[in-house]
Protein backbone atom coordinates (compact mmCIF):
# COMPACT_ATOMS: atom_id res chain seq x y z
CA UNK A 1 0.00 0.00 0.00
CA UNK A 2 1.20 3.32 -0.77
CA UNK A 3 0.43 6.31 1.60
CA UNK A 4 -2.15 8.63 0.95
CA UNK A 5 -0.17 11.67 0.04
CA UNK A 6 1.79 9.65 -2.77
CA UNK A 7 -1.69 8.60 -4.20
CA UNK A 8 -3.55 11.64 -4.29
CA UNK A 9 -0.26 13.30 -5.80
CA UNK A 10 -0.24 10.83 -8.57
CA UNK A 11 -4.14 10.55 -8.96
CA UNK A 12 -3.49 14.64 -9.76
CA UNK A 13 -0.60 13.97 -12.15
CA UNK A 14 -2.78 11.67 -13.99
CA UNK A 15 -5.98 14.12 -13.69
CA UNK A 16 -3.32 16.81 -15.54
CA UNK A 17 -2.16 14.29 -17.93
CA UNK A 18 -2.99 14.84 -21.75
CA UNK A 19 -4.21 11.20 -21.55
CA UNK A 20 -3.90 9.04 -19.04
CA UNK A 21 -1.22 7.09 -19.82
CA UNK A 22 0.70 9.98 -20.75
CA UNK A 23 1.66 9.92 -16.68
CA UNK A 24 2.61 6.07 -17.06
CA UNK A 25 6.46 7.01 -16.77
CA UNK A 26 6.25 9.31 -13.86
CA UNK A 27 3.69 7.02 -11.93
CA UNK A 28 6.30 4.06 -12.53
CA UNK A 29 9.29 5.85 -10.94
CA UNK A 30 6.88 7.55 -8.16
CA UNK A 31 6.38 3.96 -6.96
CA UNK A 32 9.85 2.54 -7.27
CA UNK A 33 11.11 5.56 -5.48
CA UNK A 34 8.41 4.35 -2.85
CA UNK A 35 9.27 0.34 -2.76
CA UNK A 36 13.09 0.34 -3.80
CA UNK A 37 11.72 -1.58 -7.19
CA UNK A 38 8.40 -1.43 -9.10
CA UNK A 39 7.11 -4.95 -7.01
CA UNK A 40 3.54 -6.52 -8.44
CA UNK A 41 2.16 -4.59 -5.89
CA UNK A 42 3.32 -1.28 -7.51
CA UNK A 43 2.48 -2.47 -10.87
CA UNK A 44 -1.25 -3.58 -9.73
CA UNK A 45 -1.18 0.17 -8.04
CA UNK A 46 0.30 1.71 -11.12
CA UNK A 47 -2.61 0.03 -13.32
CA UNK A 48 -5.38 1.41 -10.89
CA UNK A 49 -4.00 4.90 -11.17
CA UNK A 50 -3.37 4.83 -14.94
CA UNK A 51 -6.40 3.16 -15.90
CA UNK A 52 -4.54 0.76 -17.60
CA UNK A 53 -4.55 -3.45 -17.14
CA UNK A 54 -1.27 -4.81 -15.07
CA UNK A 55 0.03 -6.29 -18.16
CA UNK A 56 -0.21 -2.80 -20.38
CA UNK A 57 2.00 -1.14 -17.31
CA UNK A 58 4.53 -4.82 -17.00
CA UNK A 59 4.86 -4.05 -20.81
CA UNK A 60 5.97 -0.68 -20.18
CA UNK A 61 8.07 -1.43 -17.20
CA UNK A 62 10.00 -3.93 -18.79
CA UNK A 63 10.86 -1.59 -21.72
CA UNK A 64 12.91 0.88 -19.47
CA UNK A 65 16.33 0.04 -18.26
CA UNK A 66 15.77 2.41 -14.88
CA UNK A 67 12.65 0.17 -14.28
CA UNK A 68 13.34 -2.74 -11.77
CA UNK A 69 11.06 -5.39 -12.25
CA UNK A 70 13.20 -7.52 -9.57
CA UNK A 71 14.66 -6.10 -5.89
CA UNK A 72 17.61 -3.96 -6.25
CA UNK A 73 19.59 -2.33 -3.14
CA UNK A 74 18.73 0.82 -1.94
CA UNK A 75 22.15 2.04 -3.84
CA UNK A 76 22.63 1.66 -7.03
CA UNK A 77 26.03 1.59 -8.55
CA UNK A 78 25.26 1.93 -12.58
CA UNK A 79 29.34 2.22 -14.55
CA UNK A 80 29.02 2.80 -18.04
CA UNK A 81 30.41 0.52 -20.60
CA UNK A 82 30.11 1.84 -23.75
CA UNK A 83 32.65 3.36 -25.90
CA UNK A 84 34.18 6.12 -24.70
CA UNK A 85 34.67 5.04 -21.09
CA UNK A 86 35.60 1.54 -22.88
CA UNK A 87 38.54 3.57 -24.27
CA UNK A 88 39.55 5.22 -21.04
CA UNK A 89 39.79 2.12 -18.92
CA UNK A 90 35.90 1.79 -18.13
CA UNK A 91 36.51 -1.87 -17.84
CA UNK A 92 39.19 -1.76 -15.23
CA UNK A 93 36.79 0.48 -12.96
CA UNK A 94 34.37 -2.26 -13.43
CA UNK A 95 36.48 -4.99 -12.86
CA UNK A 96 38.29 -3.02 -9.59
CA UNK A 97 34.32 -2.54 -8.26
CA UNK A 98 33.27 -6.12 -8.86
CA UNK A 99 36.53 -6.72 -6.80
CA UNK A 100 36.13 -4.28 -3.87
CA UNK A 101 31.93 -5.55 -3.70
CA UNK A 102 33.08 -9.34 -3.85
CA UNK A 103 30.13 -10.19 -6.48
CA UNK A 104 29.19 -10.19 -10.59
CA UNK A 105 27.66 -7.31 -12.56
CA UNK A 106 23.80 -7.15 -12.43
CA UNK A 107 24.25 -8.52 -8.51
CA UNK A 108 23.39 -7.21 -4.90
CA UNK A 109 25.79 -7.38 -1.96
CA UNK A 110 25.69 -10.08 0.42
CA UNK A 111 24.83 -7.10 2.69
CA UNK A 112 21.51 -5.65 0.67
CA UNK A 113 23.21 -2.39 0.84
CA UNK A 114 24.12 -1.75 -3.42
CA UNK A 115 23.67 -3.17 -6.45
CA UNK A 116 25.64 -3.14 -9.16
CA UNK A 117 24.81 -2.39 -12.96
CA UNK A 118 26.77 -1.93 -15.98
CA UNK A 119 24.96 0.42 -18.14
CA UNK A 120 24.98 2.30 -21.41
CA UNK A 121 27.08 5.92 -21.80
CA UNK A 122 25.92 8.39 -19.38
CA UNK A 123 26.15 11.36 -21.65
CA UNK A 124 29.31 12.52 -19.76
CA UNK A 125 32.08 10.88 -22.39
CA UNK A 126 34.34 13.95 -22.14
CA UNK A 127 34.91 12.68 -18.24
CA UNK A 128 35.74 8.91 -19.33
CA UNK A 129 35.20 6.51 -17.26
CA UNK A 130 32.02 7.45 -15.48
CA UNK A 131 29.92 6.14 -12.97
CA UNK A 132 26.17 7.07 -11.33
CA UNK A 133 24.76 6.53 -8.10
CA UNK A 134 21.53 7.36 -7.77
CA UNK A 135 21.06 10.59 -9.72
CA UNK A 136 24.90 11.85 -9.18
CA UNK A 137 26.95 11.18 -11.68
CA UNK A 138 30.98 10.58 -11.39
CA UNK A 139 33.20 11.49 -14.17
CA UNK A 140 37.40 10.58 -14.56
CA UNK A 141 36.98 7.68 -12.00
CA UNK A 142 39.91 5.76 -11.46
CA UNK A 143 40.10 2.34 -9.63
CA UNK A 144 40.98 4.22 -5.95
CA UNK A 145 38.45 6.94 -6.47
CA UNK A 146 35.61 4.63 -7.36
CA UNK A 147 36.32 2.40 -4.71
CA UNK A 148 36.47 5.75 -2.21
CA UNK A 149 32.85 6.48 -3.33
CA UNK A 150 31.42 3.61 -3.68
CA UNK A 151 32.48 2.40 0.21
CA UNK A 152 31.32 5.73 1.16
CA UNK A 153 28.14 5.49 0.17
CA UNK A 154 27.95 1.72 1.32
CA UNK A 155 27.96 3.45 4.84
CA UNK A 156 25.58 6.11 3.90
CA UNK A 157 23.18 3.18 2.77
CA UNK A 158 19.95 2.58 4.52
CA UNK A 159 20.58 -1.07 4.14
CA UNK A 160 23.70 -1.78 5.77
CA UNK B 1 35.59 32.12 -34.10
CA UNK B 2 31.91 33.33 -33.46
CA UNK B 3 30.20 31.63 -30.57
CA UNK B 4 26.27 31.31 -30.97
CA UNK B 5 25.35 28.25 -28.35
CA UNK B 6 27.59 28.72 -25.83
CA UNK B 7 28.49 32.75 -26.16
CA UNK B 8 26.97 34.00 -22.81
CA UNK B 9 27.92 30.74 -20.64
CA UNK B 10 29.42 31.49 -17.35
CA UNK B 11 32.54 28.85 -16.34
CA UNK B 12 31.33 25.93 -13.57
CA UNK B 13 27.88 27.17 -13.63
CA UNK B 14 24.54 27.86 -15.49
CA UNK B 15 23.90 30.71 -16.63
CA UNK B 16 20.89 32.39 -14.66
CA UNK B 17 17.62 33.59 -16.43
CA UNK B 18 18.46 37.53 -15.59
CA UNK B 19 22.01 37.44 -16.78
CA UNK B 20 20.35 35.72 -20.18
CA UNK B 21 17.66 38.83 -20.28
CA UNK B 22 20.95 41.08 -20.37
CA UNK B 23 22.67 39.77 -22.68
CA UNK B 24 19.54 40.19 -25.27
CA UNK B 25 17.73 36.97 -24.57
CA UNK B 26 13.61 36.61 -25.38
CA UNK B 27 14.78 39.64 -27.12
CA UNK B 28 14.25 37.33 -30.58
CA UNK B 29 10.80 36.28 -29.36
CA UNK B 30 9.67 40.07 -28.59
CA UNK B 31 10.89 40.60 -32.11
CA UNK B 32 9.34 38.03 -33.57
CA UNK B 33 5.97 38.34 -32.22
CA UNK B 34 6.23 42.05 -33.21
CA UNK B 35 7.18 41.92 -35.76
CA UNK B 36 6.85 38.90 -38.18
CA UNK B 37 4.27 36.63 -39.24
CA UNK B 38 4.98 33.36 -38.43
CA UNK B 39 5.95 32.43 -42.15
CA UNK B 40 8.45 35.29 -41.82
CA UNK B 41 9.96 33.09 -38.76
CA UNK B 42 9.96 29.82 -41.00
CA UNK B 43 11.69 31.13 -44.03
CA UNK B 44 14.45 32.68 -42.12
CA UNK B 45 14.69 28.97 -40.81
CA UNK B 46 15.01 27.78 -44.54
CA UNK B 47 17.33 30.88 -45.86
CA UNK B 48 19.58 29.90 -42.89
CA UNK B 49 20.59 26.50 -43.88
CA UNK B 50 20.02 25.65 -40.83
CA UNK B 51 19.66 21.60 -40.98
CA UNK B 52 18.91 19.16 -37.93
CA UNK B 53 22.12 18.51 -35.20
CA UNK B 54 20.34 15.40 -33.88
CA UNK B 55 21.70 12.99 -36.43
CA UNK B 56 20.09 13.17 -39.79
CA UNK B 57 21.25 16.66 -40.90
CA UNK B 58 17.23 17.26 -42.41
CA UNK B 59 16.95 21.04 -43.13
CA UNK B 60 14.99 22.37 -40.65
CA UNK B 61 12.94 25.08 -42.21
CA UNK B 62 11.97 21.98 -44.47
CA UNK B 63 10.67 20.02 -42.17
CA UNK B 64 8.55 22.58 -40.31
CA UNK B 65 7.02 23.25 -44.12
CA UNK B 66 5.72 19.95 -44.23
CA UNK B 67 3.27 20.39 -41.42
CA UNK B 68 0.02 20.85 -42.68
CA UNK B 69 -1.33 24.19 -41.24
CA UNK B 70 -5.10 23.64 -42.52
CA UNK B 71 -5.81 20.07 -39.84
CA UNK B 72 -8.40 20.70 -37.48
CA UNK B 73 -6.84 19.67 -33.64
CA UNK B 74 -3.14 20.86 -31.90
CA UNK B 75 0.27 21.03 -33.55
CA UNK B 76 2.84 19.95 -31.65
CA UNK B 77 6.75 20.27 -31.16
CA UNK B 78 8.79 18.18 -29.51
CA UNK B 79 12.36 18.93 -28.30
CA UNK B 80 14.52 15.79 -28.69
CA UNK B 81 17.09 15.42 -25.52
CA UNK B 82 17.02 11.47 -25.36
CA UNK B 83 20.96 11.43 -26.08
CA UNK B 84 22.16 8.41 -25.61
CA UNK B 85 24.44 7.70 -28.49
CA UNK B 86 27.50 6.67 -27.19
CA UNK B 87 30.26 9.66 -27.45
CA UNK B 88 27.57 12.31 -27.08
CA UNK B 89 27.18 14.86 -24.71
CA UNK B 90 26.69 18.29 -26.30
CA UNK B 91 22.45 18.81 -25.42
CA UNK B 92 23.58 18.00 -21.38
CA UNK B 93 26.48 20.54 -22.09
CA UNK B 94 24.16 22.90 -23.94
CA UNK B 95 21.08 22.82 -20.74
CA UNK B 96 23.18 22.64 -18.15
CA UNK B 97 25.57 26.11 -19.26
CA UNK B 98 22.06 27.84 -20.99
CA UNK B 99 18.41 25.90 -20.75
CA UNK B 100 17.24 29.68 -21.57
CA UNK B 101 18.45 29.02 -25.45
CA UNK B 102 15.98 26.40 -25.39
CA UNK B 103 13.10 27.82 -23.94
CA UNK B 104 13.63 30.59 -26.77
CA UNK B 105 13.92 28.45 -29.54
CA UNK B 106 11.24 26.39 -28.93
CA UNK B 107 9.26 29.49 -28.34
CA UNK B 108 10.48 30.63 -31.73
CA UNK B 109 9.88 26.92 -33.18
CA UNK B 110 5.79 26.93 -31.46
CA UNK B 111 4.97 30.28 -33.01
CA UNK B 112 6.47 29.77 -36.38
CA UNK B 113 4.39 26.40 -36.15
CA UNK B 114 1.51 27.07 -34.75
CA UNK B 115 1.90 24.70 -31.40
CA UNK B 116 0.39 25.85 -28.35
CA UNK B 117 1.98 22.92 -26.04
CA UNK B 118 5.46 21.55 -27.00
CA UNK B 119 7.38 18.86 -24.95
CA UNK B 120 11.01 18.24 -24.08
CA UNK B 121 12.11 14.80 -23.70
CA UNK B 122 14.97 14.20 -21.28
CA UNK B 123 16.81 11.09 -21.17
CA UNK B 124 17.17 9.51 -17.46
CA UNK B 125 20.79 10.82 -15.73
CA UNK B 126 20.35 14.53 -17.13
CA UNK B 127 18.94 15.70 -14.16
CA UNK B 128 20.81 18.73 -13.66
CA UNK B 129 19.50 19.70 -17.37
CA UNK B 130 15.79 18.62 -16.23
CA UNK B 131 15.95 21.10 -13.14
CA UNK B 132 17.69 23.81 -15.11
CA UNK B 133 14.74 23.59 -17.84
CA UNK B 134 12.16 23.31 -15.05
CA UNK B 135 13.65 26.64 -14.01
CA UNK B 136 13.98 28.56 -16.78
CA UNK B 137 10.70 27.41 -18.21
CA UNK B 138 9.48 28.91 -14.63
CA UNK B 139 10.65 31.96 -14.76
CA UNK B 140 9.91 32.24 -18.81
CA UNK B 141 6.21 32.38 -17.41
CA UNK B 142 6.74 34.78 -14.45
CA UNK B 143 8.34 37.46 -17.16
CA UNK B 144 5.38 36.89 -19.76
CA UNK B 145 7.36 34.94 -22.44
CA UNK B 146 5.34 31.79 -22.00
CA UNK B 147 1.89 31.20 -21.22
CA UNK B 148 -1.41 32.90 -22.07
CA UNK B 149 -1.30 35.85 -24.46
CA UNK B 150 2.79 36.18 -24.95
CA UNK B 151 3.88 39.77 -24.54
CA UNK B 152 0.41 40.44 -25.37
CA UNK B 153 0.59 38.97 -29.17
CA UNK B 154 -2.43 36.55 -28.12
CA UNK B 155 0.30 34.04 -28.70
CA UNK B 156 -0.20 31.26 -26.05
CA UNK B 157 2.57 28.56 -25.37
CA UNK B 158 3.04 25.61 -22.74
CA UNK B 159 6.06 23.91 -22.32
CA UNK B 160 6.29 20.21 -20.37
CA UNK B 161 9.16 18.33 -19.05
CA UNK B 162 9.26 14.40 -19.97
CA UNK B 163 12.00 12.65 -17.97
CA UNK B 164 12.59 9.22 -19.57
CA UNK B 165 13.85 6.13 -17.93
CA UNK B 166 16.25 5.19 -20.35
CA UNK B 167 16.95 3.14 -24.03
CA UNK B 168 18.67 4.47 -26.86
CA UNK B 169 15.16 3.67 -29.17
CA UNK B 170 13.60 6.18 -27.30
CA UNK B 171 15.59 9.21 -29.39
CA UNK B 172 14.21 7.95 -32.39
CA UNK B 173 11.39 10.43 -33.00
CA UNK B 174 8.58 8.61 -34.00
CA UNK B 175 9.46 5.77 -30.61
CA UNK B 176 9.69 8.58 -28.86
CA UNK B 177 6.09 10.11 -29.74
CA UNK B 178 5.14 6.87 -28.86
CA UNK B 179 7.35 6.82 -25.69
CA UNK B 180 5.61 10.20 -24.60
CA UNK B 181 2.05 8.98 -25.40
CA UNK B 182 3.37 5.83 -22.58
CA UNK B 183 3.09 3.41 -24.79
CA UNK B 184 5.77 0.66 -25.40
CA UNK B 185 8.52 3.01 -27.58
CA UNK B 186 8.98 0.78 -30.62
CA UNK B 187 9.08 2.83 -33.72
CA UNK B 188 6.30 3.53 -36.32
CA UNK B 189 6.13 2.51 -39.67
CA UNK B 190 6.98 5.59 -41.89
CA UNK B 191 4.98 7.41 -43.75
CA UNK B 192 2.61 8.46 -42.44
CA UNK B 193 5.52 11.12 -41.00
CA UNK B 194 5.10 12.47 -38.01
CA UNK B 195 4.96 16.37 -39.28
CA UNK B 196 1.64 14.66 -40.89
CA UNK B 197 0.86 12.40 -37.92
CA UNK B 198 2.62 12.17 -34.95
CA UNK B 199 2.07 13.00 -31.02
CA UNK B 200 -1.77 11.89 -30.81
CA UNK B 201 -2.18 11.32 -34.05
CA UNK B 202 -1.64 15.50 -34.81
CA UNK B 203 0.92 16.79 -36.67
CA UNK B 204 4.28 17.09 -35.07
CA UNK B 205 7.99 18.09 -35.33
CA UNK B 206 10.49 16.80 -33.98
CA UNK B 207 13.27 18.94 -33.11
CA UNK B 208 16.96 18.45 -31.28
CA UNK B 209 17.84 20.68 -28.62
CA UNK B 210 20.97 22.51 -30.26
CA UNK B 211 18.97 22.41 -34.01
CA UNK B 212 16.25 24.71 -32.02
CA UNK B 213 19.24 26.55 -29.63
CA UNK B 214 19.93 28.18 -32.84
CA UNK B 215 16.74 29.95 -33.89
CA UNK B 216 17.05 32.47 -31.40
CA UNK B 217 20.23 33.84 -33.50
CA UNK B 218 19.01 32.84 -36.57
CA UNK B 219 15.91 35.52 -35.78
CA UNK B 220 18.34 38.30 -34.16
CA UNK B 221 21.01 38.42 -36.29
CA UNK B 222 19.99 37.31 -39.46
CA UNK B 223 19.65 33.98 -41.63
CA UNK B 224 22.61 35.33 -43.99
CA UNK B 225 24.53 36.06 -40.90
CA UNK B 226 24.31 32.86 -38.84
CA UNK B 227 25.00 31.10 -42.13
CA UNK B 228 28.08 32.53 -42.11
CA UNK B 229 29.20 31.39 -38.44
CA UNK B 230 30.31 28.30 -40.30
CA UNK B 231 34.02 27.58 -41.88
CA UNK B 232 33.49 27.18 -45.46
CA UNK B 233 30.69 28.76 -47.79
CA UNK B 234 28.67 25.19 -48.16
CA UNK B 235 28.52 24.81 -44.51
CA UNK B 236 25.71 26.75 -42.08
CA UNK B 237 26.27 27.88 -38.84
CA UNK B 238 28.27 26.55 -35.93
CA UNK B 239 27.85 23.18 -34.09
CA UNK B 240 29.03 21.26 -30.78
CA UNK B 241 31.51 18.73 -31.55
CA UNK B 242 31.83 16.99 -28.08
CA UNK B 243 34.80 15.34 -28.09
CA UNK B 244 36.43 11.53 -26.01
CA UNK B 245 39.33 9.12 -26.64
CA UNK B 246 42.85 9.78 -26.55
CA UNK B 247 43.17 13.37 -27.23
CA UNK B 248 44.45 16.04 -24.37
CA UNK B 249 40.84 17.58 -24.55
CA UNK B 250 38.39 15.80 -24.05
CA UNK B 251 35.39 18.80 -23.58
CA UNK B 252 32.41 20.26 -25.71
CA UNK B 253 33.37 22.76 -28.28
CA UNK B 254 30.98 25.21 -30.47
CA UNK B 255 33.03 25.26 -33.42
CA UNK B 256 32.26 26.51 -37.29
CA UNK B 257 30.51 23.99 -38.82
CA UNK B 258 33.28 22.88 -42.11
CA UNK B 259 36.33 22.98 -39.84
CA UNK B 260 38.55 20.10 -41.05
CA UNK B 261 39.03 17.05 -38.75
CA UNK B 262 42.25 17.80 -38.42
CA UNK B 263 41.97 21.55 -37.67
CA UNK B 264 39.71 20.15 -34.49
CA UNK B 265 42.12 17.89 -33.23
CA UNK B 266 45.28 19.72 -32.94
CA UNK B 267 43.42 22.82 -32.13
CA UNK B 268 40.80 23.28 -29.68
CA UNK B 269 41.27 18.96 -28.74
CA UNK B 270 45.25 19.78 -27.89
CA UNK B 271 46.20 17.26 -30.27
CA UNK B 272 46.62 13.41 -28.94
CA UNK B 273 47.70 12.46 -25.83
CA UNK B 274 52.01 12.40 -24.89
CA UNK B 275 52.90 8.91 -26.10
CA UNK B 276 49.59 8.53 -28.32
CA UNK B 277 49.38 8.55 -32.21
CA UNK B 278 46.49 9.03 -33.83
CA UNK B 279 45.00 5.79 -35.42
CA UNK B 280 41.14 6.42 -36.14
CA UNK B 281 38.38 7.99 -34.47
CA UNK B 282 34.29 8.19 -34.74
CA UNK B 283 33.47 10.77 -36.18
CA UNK B 284 29.86 12.05 -35.00
CA UNK B 285 28.61 9.50 -32.47
CA UNK B 286 28.26 5.17 -32.05
CA UNK B 287 26.59 5.16 -35.40
CA UNK B 288 28.87 6.48 -37.86
CA UNK B 289 32.00 4.57 -39.86
CA UNK B 290 35.85 5.16 -38.85
CA UNK B 291 37.75 7.99 -39.69
CA UNK B 292 41.32 7.21 -39.98
CA UNK B 293 44.71 9.92 -40.83
CA UNK B 294 43.64 9.49 -44.32
CA UNK B 295 40.69 11.93 -43.57
CA UNK B 296 42.23 13.98 -41.76
CA UNK B 297 41.30 16.91 -44.57
CA UNK B 298 37.51 15.76 -44.65
CA UNK B 299 35.50 19.01 -43.89
CA UNK B 300 33.60 18.27 -40.84
CA UNK B 301 29.97 19.29 -42.38
CA UNK B 302 27.23 17.41 -43.19
CA UNK B 303 27.70 16.64 -47.11
CA UNK B 304 31.76 16.60 -47.39
CA UNK B 305 31.66 13.98 -44.31
CA UNK B 306 29.08 11.67 -45.93
CA UNK B 307 30.90 12.04 -49.40
CA UNK B 308 33.97 10.66 -47.79
CA UNK B 309 31.80 7.28 -46.66
CA UNK B 310 30.74 8.24 -42.88
CA UNK B 311 28.01 10.78 -41.24
CA UNK B 312 28.73 13.89 -39.75
CA UNK B 313 25.77 12.33 -36.96
CA UNK B 314 25.37 14.04 -33.87
CA UNK B 315 29.15 15.47 -33.87
CA UNK B 316 30.38 12.95 -30.86
CA UNK B 317 34.12 12.73 -32.09
CA UNK B 318 35.45 9.53 -30.07
CA UNK B 319 39.60 9.32 -30.68
CA UNK B 320 41.55 6.69 -31.02
CA UNK B 321 45.21 5.94 -30.11
CA UNK B 322 47.70 3.11 -32.34
CA UNK B 323 47.45 0.68 -29.43
CA UNK B 324 43.45 0.51 -29.74
CA UNK B 325 42.40 -2.77 -31.07
CA UNK B 326 39.50 -2.00 -34.00
CA UNK B 327 37.78 -5.07 -33.70
CA UNK B 328 37.76 -4.63 -29.75
CA UNK B 329 36.19 -0.71 -30.38
CA UNK B 330 33.27 -2.44 -32.83
CA UNK B 331 32.63 -5.17 -30.90
CA UNK B 332 31.76 -2.55 -27.85
CA UNK B 333 29.86 -0.23 -30.10
CA UNK B 334 27.94 -3.97 -31.69
CA UNK B 335 27.71 -5.14 -27.39
CA UNK B 336 25.72 -2.17 -26.99
CA UNK B 337 23.66 -1.45 -30.31
CA UNK B 338 22.48 -5.32 -30.08
CA UNK B 339 21.17 -4.76 -26.30
CA UNK B 340 19.23 -1.35 -27.11
CA UNK B 341 17.86 -2.89 -29.81
CA UNK B 342 13.98 -2.30 -29.24
CA UNK B 343 13.22 -6.14 -30.38
CA UNK B 344 10.33 -5.11 -32.42
CA UNK B 345 11.72 -6.39 -35.63
CA UNK B 346 13.41 -9.48 -36.86
CA UNK B 347 16.47 -8.45 -38.95
CA UNK B 348 17.65 -6.02 -35.58
CA UNK B 349 16.64 -8.90 -32.92
CA UNK B 350 18.43 -11.79 -34.56
CA UNK B 351 20.89 -9.92 -36.75
CA UNK B 352 22.86 -7.89 -33.96
CA UNK B 353 23.50 -10.62 -31.32
CA UNK B 354 24.96 -12.77 -34.37
CA UNK B 355 27.26 -9.77 -35.48
CA UNK B 356 28.14 -9.64 -31.90
CA UNK B 357 28.62 -13.19 -31.71
CA UNK B 358 31.13 -13.20 -35.19
CA UNK B 359 33.24 -10.34 -33.13
CA UNK B 360 33.44 -11.94 -30.29
CA UNK B 361 34.99 -15.17 -32.33
CA UNK B 362 37.34 -12.74 -33.86
CA UNK B 363 38.10 -10.83 -31.59
CA UNK B 364 39.26 -14.01 -28.89
CA UNK B 365 41.31 -15.40 -31.64
CA UNK B 366 38.39 -18.00 -32.85
CA UNK B 367 37.62 -16.51 -35.91
CA UNK B 368 37.22 -17.91 -39.40
CA UNK B 369 38.45 -16.63 -42.76
CA UNK B 370 34.38 -16.65 -44.22
CA UNK B 371 33.18 -14.41 -41.21
CA UNK B 372 34.53 -11.28 -43.00
CA UNK B 373 32.06 -11.89 -45.88
CA UNK B 374 28.99 -12.82 -43.22
CA UNK B 375 30.04 -9.31 -42.03
CA UNK B 376 29.55 -7.88 -44.87
CA UNK B 377 26.52 -9.71 -45.88
CA UNK B 378 25.06 -8.08 -42.51
CA UNK B 379 26.05 -4.51 -43.47
CA UNK B 380 23.93 -4.86 -46.66
CA UNK B 381 21.24 -7.07 -44.66
CA UNK B 382 20.66 -4.99 -42.31
CA UNK B 383 19.58 -1.69 -44.42
CA UNK B 384 16.01 -3.78 -44.12
CA UNK B 385 15.54 -3.16 -40.69
CA UNK B 386 12.40 -1.59 -39.65
CA UNK B 387 14.15 1.64 -38.67
CA UNK B 388 17.51 3.24 -38.69
CA UNK B 389 18.56 2.01 -35.61
CA UNK B 390 20.26 -1.13 -37.01
CA UNK B 391 21.83 -0.13 -40.36
CA UNK B 392 23.41 2.94 -37.56
CA UNK B 393 24.59 -0.37 -35.70
CA UNK B 394 26.29 -1.97 -39.00
CA UNK B 395 28.33 1.87 -39.40
CA UNK B 396 31.66 0.84 -37.25
CA UNK B 397 31.48 -2.57 -38.77
CA UNK B 398 31.49 -1.10 -42.63
CA UNK B 399 34.13 1.03 -41.33
CA UNK B 400 36.01 -1.74 -39.76
CA UNK B 401 35.92 -3.73 -43.15
CA UNK B 402 36.87 -0.69 -45.48
CA UNK B 403 39.84 0.58 -43.28
CA UNK B 404 40.50 -1.83 -40.85
CA UNK B 405 40.61 -5.20 -43.06
CA UNK B 406 44.05 -5.94 -42.33
CA UNK B 407 44.02 -5.81 -38.92
CA UNK B 408 40.90 -8.05 -38.70
CA UNK B 409 42.36 -10.71 -41.18
CA UNK B 410 45.52 -10.35 -38.97
CA UNK B 411 43.30 -11.34 -35.71
CA UNK B 412 41.77 -14.50 -37.78
CA UNK B 413 44.83 -15.48 -39.26
CA UNK B 414 47.24 -15.07 -36.10
CA UNK B 415 44.55 -16.50 -34.00
CA UNK B 416 44.87 -13.93 -31.08
CA UNK B 417 44.38 -10.33 -31.34
CA UNK B 418 47.64 -8.18 -31.61
CA UNK B 419 46.75 -5.78 -29.31
CA UNK B 420 46.06 -7.58 -26.03
CA UNK B 421 47.35 -6.07 -22.72
CA UNK B 422 48.57 -3.20 -24.85
CA UNK B 423 45.49 -0.76 -24.15
CA UNK B 424 46.19 2.86 -22.42
CA UNK B 425 44.62 2.51 -18.92
C1 LIG C 1 18.08 4.84 -32.75
C2 LIG C 1 17.99 6.32 -32.91
C3 LIG C 1 18.25 7.16 -31.84
C4 LIG C 1 18.16 8.54 -31.96
N1 LIG C 1 18.44 9.32 -30.88
C5 LIG C 1 18.34 10.66 -31.00
C6 LIG C 1 18.60 11.51 -29.88
O1 LIG C 1 18.89 11.05 -28.78
N2 LIG C 1 18.48 12.85 -30.04
C7 LIG C 1 18.10 13.40 -31.25
O2 LIG C 1 17.97 14.61 -31.35
N3 LIG C 1 17.87 12.63 -32.31
C8 LIG C 1 17.97 11.27 -32.22
N4 LIG C 1 17.69 10.50 -33.31
C9 LIG C 1 17.23 11.16 -34.55
C10 LIG C 1 15.74 11.46 -34.48
O3 LIG C 1 15.02 10.35 -34.99
C11 LIG C 1 15.34 12.69 -35.29
O4 LIG C 1 15.85 12.55 -36.56
C12 LIG C 1 15.87 13.98 -34.71
O5 LIG C 1 15.49 14.13 -33.37
C13 LIG C 1 15.33 15.13 -35.51
O6 LIG C 1 15.83 16.35 -35.01
P1 LIG C 1 16.71 17.30 -35.93
O7 LIG C 1 16.06 17.35 -37.28
O8 LIG C 1 16.67 18.60 -35.23
O9 LIG C 1 18.07 16.70 -35.99
C14 LIG C 1 17.80 9.10 -33.21
C15 LIG C 1 17.54 8.27 -34.29
C16 LIG C 1 17.65 6.89 -34.16
C17 LIG C 1 17.36 6.02 -35.34
S1 LIG D 1 15.70 -1.94 -36.26
FE1 LIG D 1 15.98 -2.63 -34.14
S2 LIG D 1 15.45 -0.86 -32.93
FE2 LIG D 1 14.57 -0.51 -34.98
S3 LIG D 1 12.50 -1.40 -34.89
FE3 LIG D 1 13.82 -3.06 -35.57
S4 LIG D 1 14.34 -4.11 -33.62
FE4 LIG D 1 13.58 -2.09 -33.06
S1 LIG E 1 30.62 6.37 -23.13
FE1 LIG E 1 30.60 6.39 -20.96
S2 LIG E 1 29.57 8.25 -20.53
FE2 LIG E 1 29.45 8.14 -22.72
Amino acid sequence: MIPELLKTNLEKRVADAVTNREAAVDTMKELQRHYGWLTDEALEEAAQLLGLSPLQVEELATFYEMIYRRPVAPRIVHVCDSISCWASGGETLLKSLTQLLEIEPGSTTADGAITLLPCSCLGNCGEAPCMMIGEKQYGRMTPEAGAEIVAAVRDASPGS
Amino acid sequence: MEQILLKHTRPGRCLSFDEYRSAGGFGALAKALGKMTPAEVQQNVIDSGLRGRGGAGFPTGKKWSFVPRDLPGPRYLICNCDEMEPGTYKDRVLLERNPHLLVEGMALACYALGVRHAFIFVRYGYEQAAENLRSSIAAAHSSGFLGDNILGSGFTLELGVHQSAGRYICGEETALINALEGKRANPRAKPPFPAVKGLWGQPTVVNNVETLANIPAIINEGPLWWKSTAATPEAAGTKLFCISGHVVNTDCFELPLGMTLGEIIDGPCGGMRPGSRFKACIPGGASTPYFTDAHRDVSMDFDPVAKAGSRLGTGGIVVFDQSTCMVAVTLNLIRFFARESCGWCTPCREGLPFVRHILERIESGRGEAQDIEILREHVQMLNYAFCALAPGAMGPVEGLLNHFGDELREHISAGSCPFKGDRLP
